[in-house]
């Protein structure tokens, strides 16, 4: 399973970590591609700091000058949080250790990573390394292989 | 269903996990790994024993639990049990399908 991660709200990063996981759970091999904000989910100084985004999300049922409101989307990132503890969802780093210790292979995107002036040293440390697209899909190559956009 | 393994008739479901724990023994055990292409070692009983006491205990397993089990980590877990886990080790130990997602 090939996953390209390219937004770094929370309920997109879990996602992507979540079908990840499963994925090495059922026996099934998996990479991911964190591209364009989705990088934030690997930045070492971003990754803890993550959000729900509570503006132009209908989900929320909350109107979206109040939304946009300071505070509220860290008010709902708490809530938020609170609830993945109570299921035993991970946070983001222990979230990237499991990945890693699963067998997941995590690429940053090369493109992305020159556009946001990131280097290497500001990644996660178990980052495979930083490919290119065309480097990612080669990875994919495979027979049978399924990629998904998040 | 009824299954026939290591001389004993034990009743499995349609995946093959047993539906009745009290049916299991350490001979069935190896003979489900060894359907699963695993050779037990005194590491994988370890690792079965943890899973059968959480069972009795009724606590949900996850990945994540089986990490901060103390008894092995994430990665020594895939190495032992090479595809799909948890759900390999939960057959091989007679208890049922986890049906955590983490």
């Amino acid at each position: 399973m090939m996953i390209i991660l390219s937004k770094a709200t929370l309920e997109n990063v879990y996602a992507a970590f979540v079908l990840a996981n499963g994925a090495r759970m059922e026996g099934i091999e998996a990479e991911m591609f964190f591209t364009f904000f989705g990088l934030e989910a690997i930045h070492k100084k971003k990754l803890e700091h993550l959000h729900i985004a509570t503006v132009g999300n209908p989900a929320m049922h909350m109107p979206t000058l109040l939304g946009g409101l300071p505070g509220m989307e860290a008010l709902a990132t708490h809530m938020m949080k609170k609830e993945m503890e109570r299921i035993d969802m991970p946070d983001v780093h222990e979230f990237l250790d499991i990945l890693k210790a699963s067998g997941v292979k995590l690429w940053a995107c090369k493109l992305a990573m020159d556009m946001f002036h990131y280097t290497k040293e500001d990644l996660y440390d178990d980052v495979d390394g930083v490919i290119t697209v065309g480097d990612f899909y080669k990875q994919g190559s495979g027979v049978g292989t399924h990629m998904l956009f998040i | 269903m009824e299954k026939v393994i290591a001389g004993a008739t034990i009743n499995v479901n349609e995946e093959g996990y047993l539906t009745d724990f009290s049916q299991w023994n350490k001979q069935i055990g190896t003979d489900l790994a060894q359907e699963a292409n695993i050779t037990m070692t005194p590491r994988h009983w370890e690792v079965i024993d943890y899973l059968q006491s959480e069972f009795k205990k009724e606590v949900p397993l996850s990945i994540r639990k089986i990490g901060k089990s103390g008894v092995v980590d994430i990665k020594e877990f895939y190495q032992l049990f090479p595809m799909a886990p948890l759900k390999t080790a939960s057959k091989i130990a007679g208890i049922p399908k986890p049906v955590s997602c983490i």
